[in-house]
């Protein structure tokens, strides 16, 4: 490798990079971007969900049970008159759940001590279903016990569950998406742009240029892979910047080993970048690709929102090939337990494994040919 | 031993059944120190063969030794020696000029101390000295290709391949950079191999190449190609009235290859050696007197041999109407990108059944003016009527009277000939009977009928101009717009495409074209001849051609009108700042 002929292609590189509003804009914009959306716009919880609530018979003690839902912060309690109303509302998409007091209510609890409430949820999206169903169940539970230590008397549930949440104890389900989207963000610039900019050069028949002096394939991939490595970096370091200082994400492990496992993920992105860029000589073809092999597996298969362990098994084999699958656990570790070896050190072996796998393809494909 | 010597060589593209053989078995040499042209068609293998010898093509079949290295077993090697110019020379255009010789020095690790000296030479040559600091992405066409030329000559090379490198380049810069690389040959017993479309600059190298389908036509100095044409050319002189008429009419004459304007003079080929036989009716011209062969002759000649079919289009009939009428009028047109002015105060005005040519290289603002004329840009300022309506008021109105047709053709690949005109006549709302009829004449009058079921895309390059004028006229429109329809086409293919556009215009549609070949102009009645956004001249040929004659140079051909022209106009305007 000639260092002259490299630093040529870098400098190159950057002066590209600097003078091209397109790249600002996939590396550092898209990014910035997401980490907004995700930061402050998405979110997994369930709160202020409206719910439509029917009281048959009002007295002091389904008073006292609506006054438990207005005051918790997941629900926004809607007052309907009777229960044909309420579903009227739940079928235009007014309210997600109805819940029903029956006019025996008061008179059951007081007499009895068990009364029945009559809960209706709208099951489209199930996962929200589930979520009010717990959130009802536990303001219940309180409510009860409430009542009970009002009359004196213990309350007699023989299982009593004693939660405590480790990692996450709020449960804010930002906490986790951001450091998931650093492995996103990575990947779009490694594995993305990487791919578009090389489809670009033999787009604009630069390339062929480049291909006729004495350069060898080692100079010019090494040529891209160094610019655009720091590149990804530096979009790693604003993406933790931003979450732990702005979005306040803990940031528990070292930072040595965030970067270390960071700096690893990018060379496997830019390995499939470059991989592509090989097999794809048009932008459009490029972007098609980068975006159905790399950046869609992160989003969807690397459990950076949805949980591998609930795919099927088919779907969990293939996670295996998905790089992003290892950072993201090694992400969510790093930020919200610490540098656990026995999560990093297996994560890390399989993003080693890929990142041979990707890069070798490369270097092995890649031909300083036209055909 | 031959610099490069070449055995047999065969390649391919693509996969099973649409497999096609771009080179068949080619096999040349070519010696030290020589200037040889590769000419031929679009399509011809040129483009295919140069990548072959730069060693970023691996053949199919037979051997190649350049400089000595085989390959493409020692392409690297190899590459450390010559200097290549792709047809686009790529160019990183966010660089700047000194950036990319910069990076090109780097790349042909030439020591610090000598790139000095080395940059201040090229730049000097190349007369981009003052452009230094200037982004590669705003020098214009023929800046950029002398840019590409002084990276390719960075390290001076031993053999230089070069691949259309003044193609659509303006005269002037054409001219330098034949001076640059006369210079290198000269100076530095640089080897070069050089693809072209211009047949003069063949004329001008030692030796010549002539590529049809892949396979070598005819091989030899100049002198030898133009040798068998000896007596077969004739020149009929000062023909006072309608060239093209006659033109057409001397076409259809038996044992006449071919016919072309020349000035004010028309030029023929014939099959014998006797001068052609000129009917009564058109013997007034008198008798054509011999005149010394050229390099497209023969050129032209051994095409016509080969491609025994050929048409001769018929006059259409004619439309009534005035012709004097002004169809289109542009005046005081402007468009802006940004801050560049694409076009900068064009005025002219065309009329009825005329054909009328803008010329100028590329990057003169030709298509630009186009795009506005047919309604698809919006200019930033001036007026323009076309077929009586107001461009910026009545877009719907003018546009079922025009008729278009776009550079590289916009036909669907995927579809067949007969998809394609019913689709066009389709979208120009053609309906039943009309349909048909026009789709009839379109086979017939164009002769399509062979290829009905042929994809578009499969098409050879004169037939899908030929389609794309089809379907640009399937609603007869009364006037035709063509942007650059004869770029890449075989001299051959030329002619007949001007004869059909003679025949367009005499049944009364008129035609705008574009062009950046200056020799063309004789085929149009008027014409502005068009440099960075504005108007040199308009006029006739004959009068812009008239504007430049001297007694030193009493017969000055377009090329020589645009130059002086040219350097008139910078004059004037170096004054005026």
């Amino acid at each position: 490798m000639n260092w002259m002929r490299v630093k040529g292609l870098m400098r190159k590189e950057v002066y590209e990079i600097v003078r091209d509003p397109s790249s600002i804009a996939i590396a550092f914009f898209l990014p910035l971007v997401l980490l907004l959306i995700f930061g402050y716009g998405v979110s997994l919880d369930a709160r202020s969900v409206p719910v439509a609530v029917v009281v048959d018979h009002s007295t002091s003690l389904t008073a006292s049970f609506l006054a438990e839902l207005e005051h918790s912060p997941w629900f926004h309690p809607l007052h309907y008159p009777d229960q044909p109303s309420a579903e009227q509302a739940m079928m235009r998409g007014r309210v997600l759940a109805i819940l029903w007091l029956r006019s025996d209510f008061t008179h059951l609890a007081l007499s009895s001590g068990e009364a029945p409430i009559h809960l209706t949820l709208n099951g489209v999206d199930a996962n929200q279903a589930r979520i009010i169903q717990n959130y009802v169940n536990g303001s219940w539970q309180t409510w009860l016990q409430q009542q009970a230590a009002l009359q004196g008397r213990p309350l007699t549930i023989p299982v009593v569950i004693d939660m405590r949440v480790w990692f996450n104890p709020a449960l804010t389900s930002r906490d986790y998406l951001i450091p998931g989207l650093i492995a996103i963000i990575m990947t779009l610039i490694g594995a993305l742009l990487t791919a578009l900019v090389v489809a670009r050069e033999w787009e604009r028949g630069t390339m062929e240029g480049i291909m006729v002096t004495p350069v060898a394939k080692t100079e010019v991939l090494f040529g891209k892979l160094v610019p655009y490595f720091i590149m990804g970096m530096g979009g790693m370091m604003m993406s933790t910047v931003m979450a732990v200082f702005l979005f306040h994400v803990p940031l528990r492990g070292s930072l040595a080993i965030l970067v270390g496992t960071a700096a690893l993920f990018l060379l496997t992105a830019l390995g499939m970048g470059l991989a592509i860029s090989v097999l794809a000589r048009s932008q459009f073809v490029a972007a098609m690709v980068a975006i159905v092999t790399t950046f869609l597996p992160a989003f969807i298969l690397s459990g950076f929102l949805f949980d591998i362990r609930s795919m099927p098994r088919a779907i969990q084999v293939l996670t295996h090939i998905v790089a992003a699958r290892y950072f993201v656990a090694m992400l969510q570790t790093s930020f919200l337990a610490g540098d656990l070896p026995s999560v990093i050190l297996p994560n890390l072996c399989g993003l080693a494994i890929l990142c041979i796998v990707f890069l070798g393809l490369s270097v092995l494909r890649f031909r300083k040919r036209l055909d | 031993m031959g610099v490069i010597v070449v055995k047999d060589l065969g390649k391919s593209f693509g996969k099973g059944p649409s497999r096609k053989g771009a080179l068949k078995s080619v096999s040349f040499e070519i010696t030290e120190g020589s200037m040889t042209a590769l000419i031929g068609p679009d399509g011809a293998g040129k483009t295919t063969l140069l990548r072959l010898l730069a060693g970023i093509l691996r053949p199919d079949s037979g051997t190649m030794r350049v400089l000595g290295h085989p390959l493409p077993a020692e392409a690297l090697q190899l590459q450390t020696k010559i200097g290549y110019m792709p047809q686009r020379f790529g160019l990183y255009e966010n660089l700047t000029v000194e950036e990319n010789l910069t990076l090109f020095a780097d790349l042909h690790h030439i020591p610090e101390s000598m790139r000095r000296t080395r940059f201040d030479e090229l730049l000097t040559m190349t007369a981009l000295g003052p452009f230094r600091t200037r982004r590669a992405g705003r020098l214009s066409g023929g800046m950029k290709q002398k840019l590409g030329l002084a990276c390719t000559l960075i390290h001076p090379p031993k053999l230089l391949l070069l691949d259309e490198a003044s193609v659509g380049v303006d005269p002037i810069s054409r001219r330098e950079l034949w001076t640059i690389i006369r210079q290198q040959v000269a100076a530095q017993q640089v080897t070069v191999l050089l693809s072209t479309a211009y047949m003069d600059e063949a004329e001008r190298c030692d030796h010549v190449l002539l590529l049809h389908e892949g396979e070598i036509l005819a091989q030899g100095s100049p002198s030898q190609l133009i040798a068998p044409m000896a007596g077969h050319c004739f020149l009929l002189p000062n023909i006072s009235t309608a060239p093209r008429t006659l033109q057409s009419q001397l076409a259809r004459l038996p044992g006449v290859v071919d016919t072309a304007i020349q000035g004010d003079s028309l030029r023929i080929i014939t099959e014998g050696v006797e001068p052609p036989a000129l009917p009564p009716e058109l013997s007034v011209h008198g008798p054509s007197k011999p005149v010394a062969a050229r390099l497209e002759d023969a050129f032209v000649n051994l095409l016509f041999h080969r491609n025994s079919h050929r048409s001769v289009p018929q006059p259409m009939n004619p439309q009534t109407g005035s012709h004097d009428a002004l169809v289109v009028e542009v005046e005081g047109l402007c468009r802006y990108f940004g801050d560049f002015a694409a076009v900068n105060h064009v005025s002219f005005s065309v009329r009825k059944g005329e054909i009328f040519g803008l010329l100028g290289a590329n990057g003169a603002g030709k298509s630009t003016t186009f795009r506005m004329l047919c309604g698809l840009l919006p200019a930033s300022s001036g007026t323009l009527r076309v077929a009586g309506a107001n461009l910026r008021t009545g877009k719907a109105a003018a546009r079922t009277r025009i008729g278009y047709v776009s550079q590289k053709f916009s036909l669907y690949g995927a579809l067949s000939v007969l998809q394609n005109l019913s689709f066009f006549a389709s979208v120009y709302g053609l309906q039943d009977s009309r349909k048909q009829d026009r789709i009839a004449w379109a086979l017939e009058d164009l002769e399509l009928k062979d290829y009905i079921a042929i994809n578009a895309a499969d098409l050879p390059l004169g037939y899908k101009q030929r389609l794309a004028l089809a379907c640009a006229l399937m609603h007869e429109p009364s006037i035709l717009f063509l942007d650059e329809p004869t770029s890449g086409v075989d001299p051959l293919a030329r002619r007949e495409f001007w004869a059909r556009l003679n025949a367009l215009a005499h049944s009364g549609t008129t035609c705008l074209v574009t062009t950046h070949f200056m020799e063309e102009a004789e085929y149009c009645d008027r014409l502005v001849l068009m440099s960075l956004g504005q108007v040199l001249a308009e006029g006739s040929p004959r009068a812009i051609k008239d504007r430049v004659r001297t007694a030193n140079h009493p017969n000055p051909s377009m090329e020589d009108a645009f130059i002086a022209l040219i350097e008139e106009h910078e004059r004037v305007s170096r004054r005026a700042s």
